[in-house]
């Protein structure tokens, strides 16, 4: 049961950032790919109406951690205070930047939200890939199963790491790149004219950045964390997983080369699935390993609630993220296809 | 300071600030299905355009209610770590169904909603509205039914690492607690979008402007107004007191300023308690109501609190008995206004009852401030218990996080939600001074 939640958590993690990762790695392209009033209004449109719905995997991920892994969701959301309040910070600015340029209409304050609706998209993805990084590190768990980590130590990852270190911010730039190629395959896919042309334009740019980026972050991983290797050797088929990982990566930019953006948008989802996937399982039991020492670390068995309390949970997740699955179908189906500019909002 | 008292003022002004926005969202999402439905039966398109300005308001509003909503997930664990730790088995349950349950569907059919009007057919987009307000509405079920369990903990079990766990799915989902008080928030909800809607209208007709909007504004709002601001104190007001005053007797009198236990108990209309004497200074009473009010007969007995231990007593007793007494006492100036103000609508003089309409235009931040003043009721007369009888408030927040950390982010939120504000007041000022302008939606296109 334990080990099931484990993964319906990780597939809920993985929703997250395949969905909300588009309209962040639009977020990133945006002043670049759009240039004018028109251009603009049409990169906000191909997200607008989904971006909420998006964003609710986190919630929903979180609060599905909350009841799952109690433990886990106490010690490391006060563990990461401080940067998880920034990421608050950061979702605001962005929610209210992209909403309400539609209810402004002076040009300096639209060019004013543009700019931070920009820079917050930017700022969230590296946040968020360095957050998984930290994961993987692991953190300095003292013995009550708490801790506290500043945002910066001497930025080496070892006993007492801060939240950023080399390895952290290689990996929130590794997010960056791969959620703006998300983003621009997205674009390609929903806009069209001069945004089209600059969006299919940058692929291959982040393309690049997006290989060399994975490929420094997997010896870097096996440093940091050698761990992660030890399920894998013990279940080589499961060396699958970073195949996959590299196919997906060349479909993206061979689909892309054909014009097959759909296809090419697939890819790149698959790509950054199978990277999570390949995470968790290198980490698997261990929810949070801790840098002070493996019997600190907290494992699936510590954490995990109560088996009544999964048994409901299951019936109605089942359920929920059913509905859930025939709502974004719903609403995906009928913003099908280019942006039109009929759409009446605000 | 000490971290937790950090804490509980962040967690306290983060949810109180985020408050003010889902209850226009609940309150709105009912008024707006109602004027779709209209317009569906009857085919006028008058209702329609006054839906879609309500649309755009509960756009601007939404969009503030799910940003200040995310940081109340993530502070459950940020800041009351040691409290998730222990009760997550419990309510992590009902927070992970409102994310599941409601938020997907609210998020997915809002975007149809206010996107899509001319990508789906009129039935289509009436349904969309009306799954926009069941979204609303049963997020506020799910965070209330984790609110009722901290309140009136049911179903549930210590297991053997002292962590609660629920033993009856139906019976968490059920307290009755939640029930009551669900009943009685939404009636808060509908208050509160009542009179906006209806200020609204009044604006319009003290400036001459848009009349047919401002008479289906008002229309509405007062018929939802009286109806609400009544069902608010009897049945649910009064039942809400009546099972408090069995479950938390400490607290009912402290909000009621009983320091002592009285037959034939009065009740307190006005006056300043006074935790050291034990008295209330200048008090105005009306004798034997409370007893009245609380077991249907004047001669009953009421526990005050010189029955409790003094650590068990409301911390900040005096906030609790002016919020609570802010609330009723307001609660009766609802009824009374909205009565007044149905009672012109019915004999079609309100159009022209400048008075009526300065008075509903101008009460209508009062609301807010009476949905806050219920909420600071509910939340202090809890102290110090954060699960009622079972944990300690001072057990549960996050012993890693120091107080200066959180006053960091206090004032960072303070700073963030006071600019959100000023946002908030100028788009909702734009809105309302533009009107509901029936341009087509290719002009208002172009109007960007
Ligand atoms: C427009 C808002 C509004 C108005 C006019 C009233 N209330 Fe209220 N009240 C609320 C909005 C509210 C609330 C915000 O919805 C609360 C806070 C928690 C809750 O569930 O509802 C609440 C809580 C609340 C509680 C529970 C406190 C606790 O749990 O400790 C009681 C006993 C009452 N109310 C009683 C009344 C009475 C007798 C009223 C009659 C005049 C009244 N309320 C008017
Ligand atoms: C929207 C309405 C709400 C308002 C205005 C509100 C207000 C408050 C206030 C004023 C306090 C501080 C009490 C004190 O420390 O003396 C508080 C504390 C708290 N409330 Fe609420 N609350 C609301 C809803 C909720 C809900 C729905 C929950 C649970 C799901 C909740 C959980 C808590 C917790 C955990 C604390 C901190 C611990 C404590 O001080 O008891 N609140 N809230
Ligand atoms: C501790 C308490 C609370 C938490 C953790 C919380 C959490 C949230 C979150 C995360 C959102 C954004 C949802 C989205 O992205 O769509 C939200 C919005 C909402 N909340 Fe809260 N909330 C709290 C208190 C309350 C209370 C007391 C109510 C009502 C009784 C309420 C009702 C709503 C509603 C109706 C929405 C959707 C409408 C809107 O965003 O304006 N919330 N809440």
């Amino acid at each position: 049961m334990g080990v099931l939640w484990f993964w319906l958590v990780g597939c809920m993690i993985v929703a997250y950032v395949v969905l909300d990762g588009f309209d962040l790695g639009t977020g990133i392209l945006h002043l670049y790919v759009a240039r004018n009033e028109g251009e603009r209004r049409m990169v906000v449109q191909s997200i607008g109406p989904v971006w909420d719905g998006n964003e609710v995997w986190l919630l929903a991920g979180g609060g599905t951690l909350y009841f799952a892994f109690p433990w886990l969701y106490a010690s490391a959301f006060s563990g990461f205070y401080l940067p998880l309040m920034m990421v608050l910070w950061l979702l605001m600015v962005r929610g209210i930047t992209l909403e309400l340029r539609n209810h402004i209409e002076l040009g300096v304050w639209r060019a004013l939200l543009d700019g931070l609706f920009g820079l917050s998209s930017t700022l969230l993805t590296i946040f968020l890939g360095a957050a998984l990084a930290n994961v993987i590190r692991g953190v300095p768990l003292q013995a009550d199963g708490y801790f506290f980590l500043p945002l910066w130590t001497n930025w080496q990852p070892g006993m007492h790491p801060g939240v950023l270190d080399w390895y952290t911010v290689l990996g929130g730039l590794l997010a960056c790149a791969a959620l703006a190629m998300h983003g621009a395959l997205w674009l390609s896919v929903k806009t069209t004219g001069a945004v089209e042309s600059r969006a299919i334009r940058s692929v291959p740019v982040l393309w690049g950045a997006v290989v060399a980026l994975t490929l420094l972050s997997v010896p870097a991983t096996m440093m940091v964390q050698p761990a992660t290797l030890v399920n894998y050797n013990r279940f080589p088929i499961t060396y699958i997983i970073p195949f996959g990982v590299a196919l997906c990566l060349g479909g993206a930019l061979i689909f892309h080369r054909k014009g097959r953006v759909l296809k090419a948008f697939g890819c790149s989802s698959g790509y950054l699935a199978l990277m999570l996937v390949g995470a968790c399982w290198g980490l698997f039991p261990t929810l949070l390993p801790a840098t002070t020492g493996a019997d600190r670390s907290i494992r699936l068995e510590d954490a995990i609630s109560s088996p009544y309390t999964l048994h409901v949970g299951l019936l109605w997740w089942i359920f929920g993220i059913g509905l859930a699955a025939l709502y974004f179908s719903i609403s995906y189906w009928m913003f099908r296809g280019k942006v039109r500019s009929d759409s009446m909002h605000g | 300071m000490n971290a937790e008292v950090m804490h509980r003022i962040q967690f306290a002004f983060t949810v109180t600030f985020h408050y003010l926005f889902p209850q226009l969202t609940m309150g709105l999402a009912l008024l707006i299905v109602v004027m779709k439905t209209v317009a569906l039966r009857t085919g006028d398109e008058h209702w329609n355009q006054a839906a879609r300005f309500w649309a755009r308001i509960f756009g601007i509003n939404f969009v503030f209610g799910v940003v200040t909503g995310i940081p109340m997930e993530f502070e459950f664990g940020t800041n009351w770590a040691q409290f998730s730790r222990m009760t997550g088995g419990v309510i992590g349950q009902p927070l992970a169904m409102e994310g599941t349950f409601s938020f997907f569907l609210e998020s997915a059919f809002l975007g149809l909603f206010l996107y899509g009007e001319k990508r789906l057919s009129r039935v289509w987009h009436w349904l969309s509205a009306v799954l926009v307000f069941l979204g609303s509405w049963l997020s506020g079920y799910f965070i209330i039914v984790t609110d009722a369990w901290m309140q009136h903990p049911v179903a549930y079990q210590i297991n053997a690492r002292g962590q609660f766990e629920i033993t009856s799915f139906v019976g968490l989902l059920t307290n009755p607690w939640a029930i009551l008080q669900y009943m009685h928030n939404m009636c808060g909800a509908v208050i509160t979008g009542a009179f906006v809607m209806a200020a609204t209208g009044a604006l319009y007709l003290l400036e001459d402007r848009w009349h047919r909007f401002a008479r289906i504004y008002l229309r509405v709002g007062v018929i939802a107004g009286v109806l609400a601001s009544i069902a608010i104190i009897f049945p649910t007001g009064d039942l809400h007191g009546k099972y408090l005053a069995r479950h938390q007797p400490a607290s009912i009198a402290a909000m009621e300023g009983l320091f002592h236990s009285e037959k034939g108990a009065g009740l307190v209309l006005m006056g300043q308690p006074d935790e050291n004497t034990g008295q209330i200074d200048n008090p105005i009473v009306v004798n034997s109501v409370l007893s009245f009010l609380i077991y249907g007969t004047t001669k009953a007995e009421v526990t005050g609190l010189d029955a409790f231990p003094r650590d068990q007593w409301p911390t900040t007793l005096p906030l609790l008995f002016y919020a609570y007494h802010i609330m009723a006492g307001l609660g009766t100036y609802f009824a009374a206004v909205m009565m007044v103000a149905a009672f012109l609508l019915w004999r079609d003089k309100l159009w022209t009852s400048r008075w009526m309409l300065w008075a509903l235009l101008l009460s209508f931040p009062l609301p807010y401030i009476a949905n806050t003043a219920g909420w600071m009721t509910a939340e202090i007369g809890r102290q110090p218990w954060l699960v009622y009888g079972l944990m300690r408030t001072g057990l549960g927040f996050s012993a890693t996080v120091s107080a200066s950390n959180t006053l960091f982010t206090l004032l960072g939120f303070m700073g963030m939600y006071a600019l959100l504000a000023i946002l908030f007041v100028v788009l909702i000022y734009r809105e309302i001074s533009m009107g509901p302008t029936p341009v087509s939606s290719t002009q208002n296109a172009l109007a960007h």
